[in-house]
């Protein structure tokens, strides 16, 4: 039973074209390895591993402070006063509004020749990170996230049927909690689709931080070919890094959507 | 010791209307110039984008299965590279590929134009975007429509401009007012590349005269009002093609 089921899957997936492309991207695949150059890679391994590491933890990192951020964002607009709407609103338009590149470099360059001119903040203890560029990275990577994710939290806050938190309230649950138990997890739930999507596109953001001098993989990447002329071999290297990466946000999405019951009230 | 009033815009009104001003010690002119380009390399890539999108959309619905799998493969590939990366392969790539191919033909190299390399960029990177826009827009058109177009005896060329491009449009406009805005903003990447668009431009303005915060905000203001006249242009299109449809209330 199990051998036809695999067997019928098999034939499905191995349509007589497609052995054709698979022949075809072998060659391709064969080609590249063996027509261009990769002498250059042992020596610069190290450097593209950290330089992964440091991609990846920028996507956690950011991804992880920008959602917190955008609940309260997205709440603010949803159901909050006019006085709290009204610049959330105002900030998801500005930077739903403007390309990052431009934010970054507002904060890098702005904040980064503003800070240097006031005596206590080069005398405080935060002076030797304010002078590195990853803090700005990452501060504009957040906001960015914050602002896109805040949008749809939005829409998921309002979408939570008022039947729901009518029954929360009939059933005694004082406000905090009705919305630690009630309304944000339904919301959170109908935001996770969502959620892959906004975080592949943080993982295509992330290479900007190489224009403000954070090593990242695609700046490791710039370097070799920097280094050493080598021009499509290290672009073509750093698609299929950033590609694998995709690859595994978005199985691990399907995971957790998998885990979580899918039918909404 | 410098003041907050003294750092923030270097404080005078006047300062600020001197480094806007038109005339050429003022950047103003330069920055209007750079949205300018901006706008054009929009348009342009926003419109290759969805000429590639209308092909995918069709291909990948209609086509053999071959094409299907070969427009499955382009849109997988781009929506999972970061831009800047696709913008640096295909830059350097395709004015080699063009210039090798001259060569090949017994021409001389050219130069290739720095505006027609970044549509083309940004049209590929879009095209993947509205493929997949589009075909969503395709599917939700009533069978039955499609079918009395071909009853009709129409060709399908035809009915592409008959009734499948005018049906959809309701159902594409939404995400492809997203796609517009997307093009806009990706334009600043083409900075990265060098080419003079508004990001560029201030990033020069900024950098010659020191004053950073005036020059980016000022960007991000031009910026902010090409999405918010976008915003109206847009509404407009899809009132209008939803002309005659149910209207749709949100409801809460």
């Amino acid at each position: 039973m199990s051998t036809t089921t695999t067997i019928a899957r098999t034939s499905d997936w191995l349509q007589p074209h497609r052995i054709v492309l698979i022949v075809l991207a072998a060659a391709i695949v064969f080609a590249c390895v063996f027509f261009m150059r990769w002498d250059w890679l042992p020596a610069y391994l190290p450097l593209a591993l950290q330089g992964i590491w440091r991609t990846i933890w920028l996507l956690a990192v950011t991804a992880a402070l920008g959602i917190t951020l955008a609940i309260p964002i997205g709440f603010a607009q949803a159901a909050g006063p006019a006085f709290l709407a009204v610049p959330a609103r105002v900030f998801c338009t500005v930077i739903r509004g403007t390309p990052l590149l431009l934010q970054l470099w507002l904060l890098y360059y702005g904040l980064g020749s503003l800070f240097p001119q006031f005596p206590w903040i080069r005398e405080s203890f935060l002076w030797p990170y304010l002078r590195q560029a990853w803090p700005y990275g990452v501060l504009a990577l957040t906001l960015s996230y914050a602002g896109y994710e805040g949008e749809v939290m939005r829409g998921a806050f309002a979408g939570v049927p008022k039947g729901q938190l009518e029954a929360a309230r009939a059933f005694g649950m004082r406000r905090w909690t009705a919305f630690r138990r009630i309304w944000l997890p339904q919301a959170l739930r109908r935001a996770l689709p969502t959620l892959a999507g906004e975080t592949v596109l943080q993982l295509k953001a992330t290479p900007l931080v190489a224009t403000i001098t954070m090593v990242d993989i695609y700046s490791v990447a710039s370097r070799v070919r920097q280094e050493t002329f080598v021009t499509y071999e290290p672009l073509l290297l750093l698609a299929l890094v950033y590609m694998a990466i995709t690859g595994v946000i978005v199985f691990a999405f399907r995971k957790i959507e998998a885990r979580i019951p899918a039918r909404l009230g | 010791m410098t003041t907050l009033t003294d750092i923030f815009l270097s404080a005078s009104a006047a300062s600020l209307v001197e480094l806007l001003a038109f005339d050429p010690p003022g950047w103003g002119a330069n920055l209007l110039r750079g949205l300018l380009a901006s706008v054009g390399i929009a348009c342009g890539s926003f419109g290759l984008g969805l000429l590639i999108g209308i092909c995918g959309a069709y291909g990948k619905l209609y086509g053999s299965p071959m094409v299907r799998d070969l427009f499955g493969l382009y849109t997988t590939i781009v929506r999972a590279v970061p831009e800047l990366v696709l913008i640096l392969l295909l830059y350097f790539a395709g004015t080699d590929l063009v210039n090798r191919l001259l060569t090949l033909l017994g021409y001389a190299p050219v130069d290739i134009n720095g505006l027609i390399a970044g549509i083309c960029v940004l049209g590929v990177v879009q095209g993947a975007y509205s493929t997949e826009v589009l075909r969503g827009a395709i599917l939700a058109i009533p069978q039955g429509q499609i079918e009395a177009a071909r009853a009709y005896g129409m060709s399908p060329s035809l009915q592409l401009r008959r009734i499948t491009l005018p049906a959809m449009a309701p159902y594409a406009i939404p995400g492809l007012a997203n796609l517009w805005l997307i093009a806009t903003k990706d334009t600043a990447l083409l900075a990265v590349v060098g080419f003079n668009e508004l990001t560029q431009t201030t990033r020069l303005a900024a950098g010659a005269t020191k004053a950073y915060f005036t020059f980016f905000i000022a960007a991000g203001v031009l910026y902010l009002a090409l999405t918010l006249v976008s915003n109206v242009i847009i509404s407009r299109f899809e009132r209008h093609s939803r002309r005659g449809m149910p209207s749709v209330v949100e409801t809460r």
